[in-house]
């Protein structure tokens, strides 16, 4: 009789661990393509449409470009956050947070400054806007030990509800016509373009930059090194007297704040009025948990597995609409691919021999 | 007035129905050392398949059957990663929810807008039903009604007060002791997260044929996330559930009854959430450890290891 027998890898290589990804990825596709076939749709005609639709043309690629932005902007504050395991699942509600408080800026000041002034003035009361709403779960979880996962959720549905609240109310434009959402934002406040695309470039240079000092101060400095211990080694931590409560603020500030100038971007960049939550965010804060989780939380990476989601993202609707899906196909290539990269992991910590 | 009150009493215990079918679920889950984010999911996938069986067969019993099963297979995926693979169970569990949000919208999209014609009728407990006022609240209700204060008992008579009770709260408690009892750890803890994928469906079934007799994507509204919520306030205990479940569904309630007065809709709809945060907060100034929470609740357990 043959038996599986499990030890523990001590050495995890880096080719060994990217390795692990493709294949999780590989056989969560494979998994995906199995559904296709049920659903009596080509599996090989809709993945291949999928990545063709993302990567293959011109158009997709900047289509791609333009929804990995707020995706990696996310993701890479999550990677903060779940680093001191504070499992933020709120990134969708700080994201929308920091829509309004950007917004609210353009609208009461744009009239009277010029873009240069207004437009990092939108992005810090967006990173506030998002901060805020990423710290009342910080204090809850660390004063009160009330679990992140239902407070961060609960924050989501009570930001989303709040928006819709102002733009049917007091903040309802006249230039909608009745329709829910603010009134255009002045065009000093307007995020320019890559011509013919819909490339914010701005959000994405802030993109880059913010992965980029992530990836720095996580590995580099003291304040990276006592998030790692928070979330690795809690007791130890304690010991070595580790601020908690300073160090889960200082980590939910960012993480939020992230999700903040995402939303930012997503105002000024692309639909210059506030509108319906549902149109703002495409449920990019829950996308970017896998994004941050690909990465293997390297705040770097997330360049990379944002992009790749965001293909997703872009080739998923195109084939909504060629092959008559339904708009649920992106979640469910989403949690499938999610599914596959955890049991990965298993394979990645783990020897397994028959004996 | 009296009308009014009778209603409203009347659409609490429906409100609460399926909050206390899934919190019981999470309980059963939780109390053996797994946490089970995936309730949203799961409700969303019974909620789905119980629509399209009583649809297509015009069963709404063989629908809940079906939903059942179907929330016991699609639970498997968290009890493998969770268990046998010693994944981290917070994004294993929201792996399990996009999934199950994702395939329901998938199966359920040929169905959205068509109206169910067999509906499950409510039942009326002979003589109880004729007692003035409590009668019509507490005896004339959806089976489901019923059926989630029974297996809400059963519960609690299972965990609190037989061996297989023991094994599971052990099995949260310290696994490693438990093993050494000659317990199967691992078997014990699919049961409880097969079970409680079993109770979310059901309480998904509730909301798509007996609550709202139509399915629609997304209808779960966060329901799966409250229960997990009141898991917490009902200190893990089931009977506790059914006064915290009956809590919040009177608060649903309550956003339409505030409804005329003039209030924003949208700030009214703020409340259930709202309300999850503050029963935690008020629940957080207990002492810890009268909070009876199971002491390795979502630590991946590894066999042999000290």
């Amino acid at each position: 009789m043959y038996r599986l027998k499990v030890t523990n890898r001590d050495n995890i290589t880096k080719t060994r661990s990217f390795m692990t990804n493709v294949f999780s990825l590989g056989a969560g596709l494979v998994a995906i393509g199995i559904l296709f076939a049920i659903n009596k749709v080509n599996p090989f005609f809709a993945i291949s449409e999928i990545f063709a639709n993302s990567f293959g043309t011109m158009y997709g690629i900047k289509e791609t470009i333009t929804k990995a932005i707020p995706l990696i902007l996310i993701g890479t504050g999550l990677t903060f956050a779940f680093r001191a395991k504070f499992w933020n699942i709120g990134a969708e509600g700080q994201m929308l947070m920091g829509a309004i408080f950007g917004s609210w800026t353009a609208l009461t000041f744009g009239e009277f400054l010029p873009g240069f002034i207004i437009i990092p003035m939108m992005f810090i009361a967006g990173f506030i806007g998002g901060g805020i709403w990423g710290i009342i779960p910080a204090i809850l979880k660390i004063k009160y030990s009330i679990n992140e996962v239902i407070s961060t959720l609960m924050l989501n549905y009570i930001c989303a509800e709040f928006i819709t609240m102002l733009i049917v109310g007091p903040w309802k434009g006249a230039e909608r016509f009745g329709f829910p959402g603010t009134n255009d934002l002045p065009g000093s406040a307007v995020l320019n373009v890559i011509p013919g695309s819909r490339i914010h470039y701005v959000t994405l240079i802030i993109t880059i930059l913010f992965a980029s000092i992530l990836c720095v101060v996580v590995y580099k400095t003291k304040f990276g090194y006592e998030v790692r211990v928070v979330g690795e080694n809690p007791d130890a931590g304690k010991y070595a007297g580790i601020n908690f409560f300073r160090t889960t603020l200082m980590v939910m500030v960012i993480s939020g704040g992230a999700a903040g100038l995402a939303g930012v971007g997503e105002i000024a960049g692309i639909h210059h009025y506030l509108g319906h939550p549902a149109s703002i965010s495409s449920g990019y804060g829950f996308t970017a948990i896998i994004v941050a989780w690909l990465a293997k939380l390297n705040p770097l990476y997330t360049i990379i597995s944002g992009l790749f989601f965001a293909g997703i993202l872009v080739g998923g609707d195109a084939i909504q609409i060629s092959l008559g899906l339904p708009a649920a196909t992106v979640q469910i290539v989403n949690g499938m691919l999610l599914v596959f990269l955890i049991m990965g992991d298993f394979f990645l910590k783990n020897r397994i021999r028959i004996q | 007035m009296e009308d009014i009150i009778i209603s409203v009493l009347q659409r609490t215990m429906i409100a609460g129905t399926p909050l206390l079918l899934a919190t019981v679920g999470e309980i059963i889950c939780e109390r053996s050392g797994i946490l089970n984010l995936g309730v949203e999911g799961v409700m969303s996938i019974g909620a789905v398949v119980a629509f399209i069986v009583t649809f297509l067969t015009g069963q709404p019993w063989l629908g809940v059957a079906a939903a059942i099963v179907a929330g016991m297979i699609i639970s498997l995926v968290h009890a493998f990663a969770s268990i046998t693979l010693q994944a981290n169970q917070v994004v294993s569990g929201l792996a399990l929810t996009m999934l199950g949000l994702g395939l329901s919208g998938m199966l359920g999209k040929p169905y959205i807008g068509k109206p169910l014609a067999i509906k499950m009728n409510s039942f009326a407990v002979p003589f109880l039903a004729d007692i003035p006022y409590l009668g019509k609240i507490f005896f004339d209700q959806s089976p489901f009604f019923f059926l989630a204060i029974i297996l809400a008992l059963v519960a609690w008579f299972f965990l609190e007060r037989t061996q297989f009770g023991i094994k599971v709260r052990s099995t949260g408690e310290n696994p490693t002791a438990t093993e050494t009892h000659g317990v199967n750890v691992s078997l014990i803890k699919y049961t409880c997260v097969l079970i409680g994928g079993g109770f979310s469906a059901l309480a998904g079934a509730h909301l798509s044929i007996s609550y709202s007799k139509s399915w629609i994507e997304g209808m779960t509204a966060g329901r799966g996330w409250i229960a997990i919520a009141l898991t917490i306030f009902a200190l893990w205990n089931p009977g506790k559930a059914i006064f915290a479940s009956f809590l919040f569904g009177g608060i649903f309630v309550l956003q339409y009854l505030l409804q005329p007065l003039g209030i924003s809709p949208n700030f009214l709809a703020m409340l259930p959430y709202a309300t999850t945060l503050i029963v935690l907060l008020i629940i957080s100034f207990k002492d810890p450890k009268k909070l009876n929470a199971p002491a390795k609740l979502g630590e991946p357990y590894k066999r042999g290891e000290r």
